[in-house]
């Protein structure tokens, strides 16, 4: 644990966003204590093969730098710049019209200026104007130009380090000017000389070996998916099977590896198993590609592919025809757009086509995985599912919208349809902070870490603010979501900023709705709480 | 820092209008020979230089940013201007992001009040900022008058009703009025907002009052100092069919307006103000969100290290055994 102290949710509150006295330029970088993440360990770095194994710690005052690091970022640059044409075209065209300013919940949550995603863009564009443009050569300051020094650096660690690449601010753009994509380029560029932080690099780490961020090997895994259906047996009677590792399964399901890990993902967990053997679905989870989830994404675009690779590579082993994906937010930025492009095409795979309603899923038709709300969404209108959304008359619940289903897909109204089927009392927060406007959980991206609670604290209070007005308004006791890291951190979040909310998946939601046949009468939801007689 | 970033660009627009004024009559001849077609060469070769450039460098991903539900379920109905799926859906949004700037529609405002954020509608950077746009074509386009004889019955067309009003002789345009507000707003955001003035470089300053110049030389000519416009229009002329008149008695503003205008045109390639066709390439809102559908092609795309199955059940096996997990190789 940290030994950061946090202020109270009264004083973190009083933020202000009067921008300091000296220019962005000429402020340097803080690194006080809770706003930022310890460095990656030597030997996660070593394992993966990444350079500058080394240690050290972001506060040190000399960060062992490569001697000639100036000459490899700059070279790092100028290859990204001729692959990505989004990197170009974001360090070109600019304006600095402000519109992304304040939509970034890093910056509503701490009014440091250097947190609106134009500044933070700014970082890296100074430098790329003055290495890269004629202008920024010859004229410096006068277009936004400077060199490349140390403090430069640590200023990108510093605020890369506090972005979750939520994409909100792309929302805003007129030019769509993505800050996640300057992110990911700055963390790559900031990788290549051995700056990273271990709680990316070492779930990386773990998922190269393991095949899952945690490090949960095959033995862990099996023992967990089965304790998870000795927990459904002790609340529902029914006694279901595990598949793992099963070939000639038709469909491999992939979930992120917190799913069957910690409370509350399990509850999550079971109730895909619980469906899943409701509907009589032949399928398996594997223990090589235990991880939905991808810290790739948050690392390099190469690793975002290396650990990818295994889940194509797994379904082709075990001879499945399709794949299902898990409740996950990032996970879903990959598989939506990264992996088919980076480790397809499947041909190995069939259409998805659901084995119990026989709906074609023409949308995956080529990536050929398909989302766990899609299918479950699908389920429901064919009337396939017996459900009873009393039993979750005691949940009121409100919706978080995950920043990549959102943003990088536009997975709004299947989670919701799950809802409003098993839910009686459902209350969306205030417009301006759900759908594609969604607010982040503040510790995405790899910063959910104790070590920067402070900042996720922060980042995350205009979220924990918008749920604390609808449990004002409709006492609302519960928020749902679809991602992992959303259970997770938000648990902390609300912890801290509205105490006595609980965090729970859709298909949690689901699983205490779910009639299954030879269920003993449930006195209690999945969690073992008392249910509204 | 508002004193130095806005004192530099007013200096150097202050320059740029005392040289075309201190002028020597030789020095007029060349700007009205020479100058016009190096400033329409550079203006014309960089935008297309730039443009290639962009066009040239690989899409890798398809990172569509979504702001609407996605075409997935066919029961499910799903926001093809916010959330396109294929071309024409693209089209229509890049359409209304063009035309209307819609993502900019979106914007809202933040504050801290009863402690929590509140979020305000935040139209009006939207609305002078297509006011400015809007306006600033339609006086490019009234100025094809001076280019086209006879003058093309739609410019003719747009000049009446842009003075439709006639307030004043000559009738003032109303697309002058808005283009002056827009600058305005636009400008003074930059003075007096904190946030936005902490953003603003030299240049940001020095591109608004450079159109500001622009602008205001041109109202000069029209409505206080009358310019010839014969003479001008057989400059322009003159240019078009390359062989270059040099007219006496055209007012100094003129010189000022047309050098502020070159200016602009030679600057405008290496600027901030290629957003114009930098739009058309942002591959988050060019992109069709199709991606599980189609597949997607990085022409870069390298095999990297993997850790494959074979690799780590030769690490796990025994494990792997003894739990009654099935493994590939005994």
């Amino acid at each position: 644990m940290s030994q950061a102290k946090i202020p109270k949710p009264d004083e973190l509150i009083n933020i202000e966003y009067r921008p300091p006295p000296t220019g962005w330029m000429d402020t340097q970088v803080n690194f006080r204590p809770g706003t930022w993440s310890y460095s990656g360990a030597a030997k996660n770095l070593t394992y993966l093969d990444l350079p500058n194994p080394r240690v050290w710690q972001p506060t040190d005052e000399d960060w062992k730098l490569p001697e000639n690091w100036q000459e490899i970022i700059l070279a790092g640059m100028k290859e990204r710049l001729e692959k990505y044409r989004s990197f170009r075209l974001f360090m070109d065209i600019c304006v600095r019209c402000g519109a992304c300013a304040d939509k970034c919940h890093f910056y509503i949550g701490s009014g440091d200026p250097k947190n609106m995603p134009v500044v933070r863009a700014e970082l890296l564009r100074s430098v790329y104007r003055r290495y890269f443009t004629q202008s920024g050569k010859r004229l410096g300051w006068l277009v936004g130009a400077r060199d490349l020094t140390v403090d430069v650096l640590k200023e990108w660690f510093y605020y890369f380090y506090q972005c979750t690449e939520c994409r909100r601010c792309s929302v805003y753009c007129p030019y769509g000017i993505d800050q996640a994509e300057i992110t990911m380029i700055g963390r790559e560029l900031l990788n290549l000389v051995g700056c990273n932080i271990n709680w990316v690099v070492e779930p990386v780490a773990n998922c190269f070996r393991t095949g899952n961020h945690l490090g949960i090997q095959p033995g862990g895994i099996k023992d967990m998916l089965e304790f998870i259906a000795d927990d459904i047996f002790d609340r529902t009677g029914v006694r279901i099977e595990v598949p793992i590792n099963k070939k000639g399964a038709d469909i491999l399901f992939v979930t992120p590896s917190a799913d069957y890990f910690a409370d509350p993902g399990t509850y999550t967990c079971m109730g895909y198993m619980m469906l899943f053997h409701e509907i009589g679905l032949n399928y398996t989870f594997s223990t090589y590609a235990s991880e939905g989830g991808n810290f790739g994404l948050f690392t390099s675009h190469e690793m975002i592919k290396r650990l990818n690779a295994k889940i194509y590579a797994e379904a082709k082993r075990l001879g499945v025809k399709w794949i299902l994906g898990g409740e996950c937010g990032h996970m879903w930025r990959v598989i939506h757009q990264y992996m088919d492009t980076m480790n397809g095409p499947a041909e190995y795979l069939s259409e998805p086509v659901s084995p119990i309603t026989g709906t074609r899923f023409a949308n995956a038709r080529s990536t050929r995985m398909v989302h766990i709300t899609e299918f479950t969404a699908d389920l429901i209108r064919q009337g396939k599912l017996k459900l009873d959304p009393r039993r979750n008359d005691h949940i009121r619940l409100t919706f978080h919208d995950s920043c990549n289903p959102a943003r990088a897909m536009g997975l709004f109204e299947e989670p919701r349809y799950i809802i409003n089927n098993v839910c009686n009392h459902f209350y969306e927060m205030a417009e301006d902070t759900i759908r594609e406007k969604t607010l982040c959980c503040g510790a995405g991206a790899g910063l959910g870490n104790d070590e920067n609670m402070e900042m996720r604290m922060r980042g995350g209070m205009p979220r924990a603010m918008a749920v604390r007005d609808v449990v004002k308004k409709h006492a609302v006791n519960r928020l749902g979501c679809i991602c992992a890291i959303d259970r997770a951190t938000l648990t902390s979040l609300m912890d801290y900023w509205v105490p006595g909310i609980k965090v729970m998946g859709v298909h949690e939601l689901l699983a205490n709705a779910l009639i299954m046949k030879g269920e003993k009468e449930r006195t209690t939801d999945i969690r073992g709480e008392s249910l509204i007689k | 820092m508002l004193m130095k970033n806005l004192g530099i660009s007013i200096v150097a627009v202050v320059i740029l209008i005392a040289l075309p004024a201190l002028a020597s009559v030789q020095g007029y001849n060349f700007f009205l020979t020479v100058f016009p077609y190096a400033a329409f060469a550079v203006f014309l070769g960089g935008f297309i230089y730039r443009m290639v450039k962009w066009w040239i460098i690989p899409v890798p991903f398809r990172i569509t940013t979504t702001c609407g539900q996605q075409k997935s379920l066919p029961w499910i109905k799903q926001s093809p201007l916010e959330n396109p799926a294929g071309f024409w859906g693209v089209a229509g949004r890049m359409a209304l992001e063009i035309f209307l700037f819609r993502s900019l529609f979106r914007n809202t405002s933040v504050e801290i009040s009863g402690k929590r954020p509140v979020y305000g509608s935040a139209k009006w950077l939207w609305f002078f900022g297509l006011v400015f746009h809007w306006s600033l074509l339609i006086i490019v386009l009234r100025h094809l008058r001076f280019f086209i004889e006879p003058v093309a019955p739609w410019i003719a067309g747009l000049s009446a009703l842009d003075g439709f009003f006639e307030i004043g002789i000559p009738a003032l345009y109303l697309s002058d009025f808005a283009v002056l507000a827009g600058l305005s707003v636009l400008f003074l955001r930059r003075v007096i907002i904190p946030r936005v003035r902490y953003i603003s470089l030299p240049v940001d300053y020095f591109a608004l009052l450079l159109i500001l110049g622009i602008v205001v030389t041109g109202l000069l000519m029209r409505h206080f100092f009358s310019t010839d416009l014969l003479a001008v229009k057989s400059i322009v002329l003159g240019w078009i069919t390359l062989s270059p008149v040099v007219p006496a008695g055209i007012g100094i503003f003129f010189y000022i307006h047309l050098f502020l205008v070159f200016t602009l045109m030679v600057w405008f390639p290496f600027s901030k103000l290629m957003h114009l066709g930098g739009v058309f390439l942002s591959p988050t809102r060019i992109l069709a969100n199709n991606n599980r559908r189609e597949r997607h092609i990085n022409p870069w795309n390298a095999p990297v290290k993997v850790h494959t199955y074979a690799e780590y059940e030769d690490e796990f096996r025994d494990k792997m055994k003894a739990v009654g997990l099935p493994v590939d190789k005994e």
